[in-house]
């Protein structure tokens, strides 16, 4: 454990104030990550909705399956792109924004990141293969080139998030006059925190992808288009979701017990905990302010329970942090309210999936009662939100540290150029991105909305492996 | 180690020079190739032969970023810290590229694909040349080991200049080349004739500006200049016959061949860069091997390049043989 007192290289600059680059840098890096956090389940997780579909439609001749597979290949082309070009700008951002953080850790923290690249890599290079190569190549040939897209999804997922989990817990490097001089690539990527963050994203990935689908076809379904098709696009997302849900709860709560234990400053932000103590309550809603928590419930020996099963279960308290190094209030509060809300999300979406399974059963089939279906419509973004929250925990908690116990983060920010203007422009383009990202998947839906309704109107609508009318089309009309 | 660590960073440099500058320069293409109607057809050709490699060409970049930051701490955030500016621009950039490339795959109505498609051009001009400015900042010694350089001189300066500028031309170059050889492929003769016009001028214009670019490097960069001309002065013969060969020949030879030689050309200049350059990483005061992480960690990424080298080259080689063969085409 690092002395938290005398951070290593930097200076305690409490007294000096922020430089004033630090509020854009850390809004600016907050927005960005944020933005692309939202495209990764599609690429990681949606990626294996479809193959599941195109699985299904081989194995069965279901044409229905075989169609979502490719509307789903298409969405997913889209979100690809934009989370590939969001996901370069963060890796600009790591230099441009903490220049400090790279050039004194690079060596150490960026062993992860270039396996990640080796992952990226492949899985761009699948993606394209699968995504344009139906009609061209042999049904199941293509099945096939999909299999890696999941696999590289994932290990892209362990990679970044083992640099992640570096910064909570770094490990594996030994530090001389603030120079990295010796580095244990091993020790770096399975640091302490790895394993429970990687799972906990890779799950939360999973989960996104899932009820934000279903929920897409849930509402085509309260719609009136309650078809096969529909059905099987509800079915099939919100069968993996509803498997992953308790699984991503458990590991929820390991990720909490082990942050309790190797991040106990995180910890007491996550349970506003003002002073070190056993019988701990655990406090619902409530505000953080001057030292003590108003206007929350508490529940009597809660947190002390949770943490260590026994109500004399002692946790360190936010006065055991030193006052330099104490969080301010409002982040503080922050970080609380953002573990309840992740923390509902994941029971409540438990619940609906309970709901799934015990209705699909009773049903035999697809469940259509209207208020299921409302429930499956918002589930989506509340899973989203559920792991916007987590991350503002992970990211907001470990504040003031950048790499907890090294490097402050008013000191691993930039000092030159004016990042206000760089994240004003970011701001403008990324609403620019997401309004066109609407319309584009907007335009496609529209357009297999007609297929659906006069069939063959358009070469999407045709099943795929089939005839097509694509190439004619294509033939005919080249250009657009 | 530290040698043989750059060496691979300056492949993938390289690699994303040509098959990155080839996706930019299929952009310039698409933002020159006229109104609606006339650039119909060109725009159909390069939307068909980009979009299924693009992101993978893209990539190389993030190859390059992480290697530079995980092999070349301190040189990386000399380089951030001081050449700020057209990075920040350059990052947007292919923000707005990739998006407005993925975009206009998508949208119908003509208006909606003109501003998607400006977007994706515009930034497809834009990009390589602030990377080239970033390169020409880098090769003159304009990035100080502290980091922290001047925001605006480091990259507005003649040889920045000649780099934004060489970076447009050669990226447009090999586009060029290659969308003349799909054509061929394709046999749609008068796409072939449209495209080869455009690689003989986009030929004449590299060529006169990197002649022009012998007297900017020769005052304001005499150190490069020398040892171009000493040490790199193989490559940089290689590089001019290769793509003399490339315009002589873009009537005739087989597309797999012009396609060679024009990499060839591209490639061999940068090498020379490269050659020129070493053994420093900044300008001529900061050497790879000053700047290097410590051993375990370039062993490390020794080992992850041999695994790329094993993985990722054979499935991109998969991913261009399919697309070239037209196994892979949008619907
Ligand atoms: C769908 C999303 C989702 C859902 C339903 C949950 N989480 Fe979560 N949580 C995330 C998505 C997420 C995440 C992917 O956003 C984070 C951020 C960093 C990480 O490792 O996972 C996270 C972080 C995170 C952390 C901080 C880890 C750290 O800082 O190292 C804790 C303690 C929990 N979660 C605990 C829980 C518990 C007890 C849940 C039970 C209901 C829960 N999460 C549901
Ligand atoms: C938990 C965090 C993250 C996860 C799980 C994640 C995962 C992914 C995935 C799966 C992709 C592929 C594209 C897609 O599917 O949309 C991607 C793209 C990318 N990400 Fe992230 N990412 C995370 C955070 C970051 C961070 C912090 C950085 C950089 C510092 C980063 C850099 C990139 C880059 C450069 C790409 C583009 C690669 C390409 O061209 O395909 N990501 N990310
Ligand atoms: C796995 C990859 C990630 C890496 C390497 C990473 C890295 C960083 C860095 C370097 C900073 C700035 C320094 C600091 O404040 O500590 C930061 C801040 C932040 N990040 Fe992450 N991050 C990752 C994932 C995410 C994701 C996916 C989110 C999504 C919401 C996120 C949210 C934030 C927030 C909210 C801040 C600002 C915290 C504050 O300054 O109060 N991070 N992150």
């Amino acid at each position: 454990m690092p002395d938290l007192l005398h951070p290593v290289g930097g200076q305690l600059l409490a007294a000096a104030g922020d430089p004033s680059q630090l509020l854009p840098a850390r809004e600016q890096m907050a927005f960005t990550l944020g933005f692309h956090i939202i495209l990764v389940p599609f690429g990681v997780a949606f990626t294996f909705l479809m193959l599941i579909a195109n699985w299904r439609g081989l194995r069965r001749g279901d044409g229905q399956a075989l169609v979502l597979a490719r509307r789903w290949s298409q969405v997913s082309a889209v979100l690809f792109a934009v989370g590939a070009v969001s996901g370069t700008v963060l890796s600009f951002e790591l230099g441009l924004l903490w220049p400090r953080l790279m050039g004194r850790y690079g060596a150490a923290f960026g062993i992860p990141f270039a396996i990640e690249g080796l992952f990226f890599f492949l899985e761009a290079i699948f993606v394209a293969i699968y995504i344009y190569g139906w009609d061209r190549m042999r049904p199941w040939a293509h099945f096939w080139t999909g299999i890696p897209v999941p696999l590289t999804g994932i290990g892209g997922t362990l990679s970044v998030v083992a640099a992640n989990g570096w910064m909570n817990q770094p490990a594996g490097f030994t530090l001389r006059d603030g120079e990295v001089v010796d580095v244990r690539p091993l020790g770096v990527i399975f640091n302490g925190a790895f394993w429970y963050e990687a799972l906990h994203m890779l799950l939360a990935a999973y989960m996104i992808a899932g009820f934000t689908v279903a929920g897409v076809y849930a509402v085509g379904i309260l719609r009136g288009r309650n078809d096969r098709r529909h059905r099987l696009g509800l079915a099939i997302p919100l069968t993996v979701a509803a498997i992953v849900t308790p699984v991503q709860i458990f590991v929820g709560d390991v990720a909490a017990r082990e942050v309790y234990q190797n991040e106990p400053a995180k910890f007491a932000a996550i349970e506003t905990v003002p002073t070190t103590s056993t019988h701990v309550p655990e406090t619902l809603l409530g505000v953080y302010v001057d030292g003590t928590v108003r206007f929350g419930l508490d529940i009597p020996n809660g947190a002390s329970l949770l943490s260590g099963f026994s109500p004399s279960t002692r946790i360190q308290g936010l006065d055991a942090i030193p006052p330099e190094l104490r969080p301010p209030d409002h982040l503080i509060t922050l970080v609380h309210w953002s573990f309840q809300i992740m923390v509902g999300i994941g029971f409540a979406l438990l619940a609906l999936s309970i709901w799934f399974a015990v209705a699909a059963r009773r049903h035999r089939g697809v469940p259509t009662g209207r208020w299921f279906l409302r429930c499956t419509a918002v589930s989506g973004v509340a899973a989203i939100v559920a792991l916007e929250c987590g991350w503002i925990v992970t990211e907001v908690g470990r504040q003031p540290w950048t790499v907890v116990g090294y490097l402050l983060t008013r000191d691993a920010v930039t000092t030159s150029g004016n990042v206000w203007l760089f994240f004003a422009a970011t701001l403008a383009l990324y609403a620019a991105v997401t309004y066109g990202s609407f319309v584009a998947l907007g335009l496609l839906r529209r357009r297999w909305r007609r297929a659906d309704e006069e069939p063959g109107a358009e070469p999407d609508g045709d099943v795929p492996y089939g005839p097509s009318r694509a190439r004619e089309t294509a033939a005919a009309e080249p250009g657009r | 180690m530290s040698t043989f660590a750059a060496v691979v960073l300056f492949v993938g440099v390289l690699a994303y020079a040509v098959l990155g500058g080839a996706d930019f320069g299929a952009g310039f293409w698409d933002l020159t190739a006229g109104g609606a109607e006339r650039g119909r057809r060109p725009r159909h050709l390069i939307d068909e032969t980009l979009a299924p490699v693009w992101e993978a060409n893209h990539v190389w970049l993030i190859f390059v970023l992480v290697m530079l930051w995980t092999a070349f701490p301190t040189a990386f955030a000399a380089i951030m810290t001081t050449l700020y500016v057209p990075l920040g621009l350059a990052a947007l950039g292919i923000v707005l590229r990739g998006s407005g490339f993925a975009f206009r795959k998508v949208m119908v109505r003509t208006d909606q694909q003109r501003f998607t498609g400006a977007a994706f051009a515009a930034s497809s001009v834009l990009t390589p040349f602030f990377l080239g400015t970033v390169a020409g900042g880098i090769a003159s010694g304009r990035v100080p080991t502290g980091g922290n350089g001047d925001g605006l001189r480091s990259w507005v300066n003649p040889t920045s200049l000649l780099g934004g500028v060489l970076a447009v031309l050669t990226c447009a170059f090999v586009a060029a080349v290659f969308l003349t050889a799909e054509a061929r492929r394709r046999d749609q003769a008068d796409l072939e004739r449209w495209f080869r016009h455009r690689a003989l001028g986009a030929a004449v214009g590299t060529g006169a500006v990197a002649l022009a670019g012998i007297a900017v490097l020769h005052a304001d960069s005499p150190r490069l200049f020398d040892e171009l001309l000493h040490r790199g002065l193989p490559l940089v013969i290689v590089s001019a016959l290769s793509g003399l060969a490339s315009v002589a020949l873009i009537g005739r030879a087989a597309p797999r061949l012009l396609q060679a030689l024009a990499v060839a050309a591209v490639a061999a200049i940068i090498a020379g860069w490269g050659v020129a350059q070493y053994p420093y990483l900044l300008g001529t005061h900061l050497t790879i091997a000053d700047t290097a992480a410590p051993t375990p960690t370039l062993a490390a990424l020794t080992v992850v390049a041999a695994v790329a080298l094993a993985l990722v080259v054979p499935s991109m080689g998969l991913l261009f043989v399919l697309s070239q063969r037209g196994q892979l085409q949008s619907h």
